[in-house]
């Protein structure tokens, strides 16, 4: 990712939130089986998944639209939505050179590294613009070891098998209101499988970029790893600032046979709304889950979210697989206007398992800051250890924090801890640094970054530096 | 260096300095003793401009310029340092880090190239020595978890980093067993040259034992009462405060 002086950051707003000009072939507003079905013979896929959305559509209709999270907004009306959204100049060309330049340039200004030739610490990326995916890089390398890497609506086609058997496997489309919406209107997203034996050969990353007004973006992930494999994934995402609010309803699918881990980051920097009025930001509403399933198995999420409007997720992990881990790491800051409710939920089904959970949440301004954890150790589940570390810092004295963690344990051999602490940033440590030359706007930044460390040093080393200055430049102007 | 004149001070609309000067000259070592709450800490503080206190009347020269009205990071770059009576823990911020970040903004703000992580480690090991003070506390976190003794002997490394100008240590002897003193005193002489000054703040005469003051001030009720040189200091360890208050 481009690299920028302190200075630069500092006197920048969100810089991602120009709008590109580009002619998208888009769907007139409105949600029914007619909308479905054309986004199905857009994407060709075969009959099987439109018959998938279909019944997930008609679930969808006889869902109460969720109300209970500790975030407020006003009614969301899904016939006011734009469902689909391409570029017309059909993007999606193996030949990375043949790209639209309007479309380049994009990525470009974004610091994303859609040309191999100008690869930046070897990542290879799958670039979503709307509802396309519009570039995927090194597939064919990762092809030589067995990695497939390509947007979901390519699997779809490409590999039935694996799709049948794993998408909605792990989330069902009864699971939630918004994963049933998602099931029926997904649009597109990453497929990663990762053969035996495999140690993905690099990092694999997805960049979703919403570009058109009033368009939702619905996207899905489905990620495999199979027997003895391990993959690191990064999710990054941006929007451009419109004053009305964009529906982000995304499912992100993981599942670790035998001995394989999943690692999985987000740094999300959706728009977060005008941070004097509140006006327009993405609702970040979705459902991620990991299911250890094999033995051994290992899943771990690591999320830094300072972006959205609203934020509404609980990536979580089913230990079903004897001796399985599963992680959550988050950093959540919330600032001017914004709202977050996330947390995880990590339930214990097989023996011996082991969960960690470290959330950080930041709640500046006028935000309001939820953490929501459920750790639920089952009867068979002997020997399960949990450890959560639940964490809040107040700046200012307008904002809120909650807490809601659920402990259930229905197995007496448990082992369950639980921390909790509430902070704010003392004027004694912000005058030690102005004594000590350094001004008010760093000082903030050190001790943030300090309360951060911990989740900070799961990331991988190009988003832990990404990491930090986002939040520099979120907790510009803050301080007083 | 330092000219305080007229200073007067209040926290809360309680005045805690009343027409307070102060000459200070570069190369000079100059000790100020009272008693609680004679106004030794907030005559530090408001040199640095803590919020807390407010200065009603006067003006506090720094090599001319008149500092009160300027922010306390600005002051800190003109070369004004000071060692905290209870220096403050910063859980999560590495000292390494720290140290790193002051010095670097003290080169920025002279002009001069700010050192990487690697550079910095270099010039680190020859302060540490003056500091008397183990590597190891660069690994943990700002004073988190130091005791007394050790907080001081950070403050004073960080002095030995950043190189100031004026150098005020709020009583740094406070809490320090023999050899702690001793050290510490021994870094402070070595920092000490023709182009510094300290001001150094302490309830008792033991310290000055081993830094050789220029000039003893005794402050009582907001008001230098008495200056002298390290003579004073004797005297007032022999006959006590009380006695010196009722016979200036």
């Amino acid at each position: 990712m481009k690299k920028q002086n302190i200075k630069n950051i500092a006197n920048q707003k969100y810089k991602f939130g120009f709008k590109t000009d580009i002619e998208s072939y888009i769907f007139k507003k409105g949600l029914n089986e007619k909308i479905i079905t054309q986004i199905s013979k857009n994407k060709n896929e075969p009959p099987y998944m439109l018959e998938f959305r279909l019944k997930a559509f008609k679930h969808w209709l006889t869902m109460p639209e969720p109300r209970w999270s500790c975030t407020t907004y006003p009614e969301i009306d899904f016939q006011d939505i734009h469902y689909y959204s391409a570029p017309k100049t059909n993007p999606k060309k193996e030949n990375l050179n043949k790209i639209d330049p309007k479309l380049k340039k994009t990525y470009d200004k974004l610091g994303i590294p859609l040309l191999e030739q100008k690869k930046l610490e070897g990542i290879a990326v799958d670039a979503i613009f709307d509802s396309v995916s519009v570039a995927t890089t090194y597939k064919a390398q990762l092809m030589e070891y067995g990695v497939i890497f390509c947007p979901i609506s390519e699997a779809i086609q490409k590999y039935p098998d694996l799709i049948k058997k794993y998408l909605g496997a792990i989330v069902p489309y009864t699971d939630n209101f918004y994963a049933a919406l998602n099931a029926a209107v997904f649009t597109d997203g990453s497929f990663v499988y990762i053969p035996e034996n495999t140690i993905c050969p690099m990092d694999l990353s997805s960049y979703f970029r919403i570009n058109t007004e009033k368009t939702g973006q619905f996207e899905r992930t489905l990620i495999i790893c199979e027997k003895n494999s391990q993959v690191n994934y990064l999710e990054g995402c941006t929007a451009p600032k419109f004053d009305t609010n964009q529906l982000h309803a995304a499912t992100v699918e993981l599942v670790a046979l035998d001995n394989a881990s999943i690692k999985y980051s987000t740094v999300q920097n959706w728009f977060a709304g005008d941070p004097e009025t509140g006006k327009g930001g993405i609702y970040n509403f979705v459902t991620k889950r990991g299911l250890c399933q094999g033995k051994k198995s290992k899943i771990s999420w690591t999320q830094v979210e300072t972006g959205s409007a609203i934020t509404w997720k609980y990536p979580s992990c089913i230990l079903k697989g004897d001796d399985s881990i599963g992680e959550f790491y988050s950093v959540a800051l919330t600032n001017h206007h914004q709202q977050a409710d996330t947390g995880t939920k990590m339930i214990h089904l097989g023996k011996n398992t082991k969960s960690t959970i470290i959330s950080k949440g930041i709640s500046v301004g006028k935000a309001v800051n939820a953490y929501r954890g459920e750790v639920k150790i089952s009867k068979a589940a002997t020997n399960a250890r949990n450890y959560t570390q639940c964490d809040s810092m107040l700046m200012g004295d307008q904002c809120d924090a909650y807490t809601f963690p659920i402990i259930e344990v229905n197995n007496a051999s448990a082992t369950v801890e639980h921390e909790a602490t509430t902070s704010k940033i003392s004027e004694d440590q912000l005058f030690y640094f102005q004594q000590r030359g350094i001004d008010t706007e760093q000082a903030v930044s050190a001790i943030i970054n300090g309360f951060c460390e911990e989740v900070f040093k799961k990331l991988p080393p190009e988003f832990s530096v990404e990491a930090t200055k986002l939040l520099g430049l979120k907790l510009e102007n803050s301080v007083g | 260096m330092l000219k305080i004149k007229n200073l007067s001070v209040k926290t809360n609309n309680i005045e805690i300095l009343n027409n307070l000067n102060l000459h200070i000259k570069a190369g000079e070592i100059h000790v100020i003793m009272g008693t609680n709450g004679s106004g030794k800490s907030t005559l530090a503080k408001t040199i640095v401009g803590h919020p807390q206190f407010k200065a009603s009347k006067g003006e506090i020269l720094f090599e001319g310029q008149n500092i009160l009205k300027l922010a306390p990071d600005k002051r800190a770059r003109l070369g004004i340092f000071l060692s905290f009576q209870y220096p403050t823990e910063i859980p999560g911020v590495n000292n390494a880090s720290f140290l790193r970040m002051a010095y670097n903004t003290h080169q920025k703000s002279q002009g001069h190239p700010a050192l990487d992580p690697l550079e910095f480690e270099d010039l680190l090991q020859n302060k540490l020595k003056i500091a008397n003070i183990s590597e190891k506390y660069l690994d943990r976190a700002v004073n988190a978890g130091f005791s007394g003794g050790e907080k001081k002997k950070n403050e004073i490394l960080q002095m030995a980093v950043l190189e100031p100008k004026l150098a005020i240590l709020d009583e740094i002897d406070s809490g320090l067993d023999i050899d702690a003193l001793k050290s510490v005193a021994n870094s402070v002489n070595s920092l000490k040259n023709k182009n510094n000054a300290i001001i150094l703040i302490t309830h008792y005469q033991r310290i000055l034992n081993y830094i050789k003051p220029d000039y003893v001030h005794v402050i009582h009720k907001g008001q230098i009462i008495k200056s002298g040189d390290k003579t004073l200091a004797h005297k007032l360890e022999k006959k006590g405060y009380e006695w010196l208050i009722t016979n200036p």
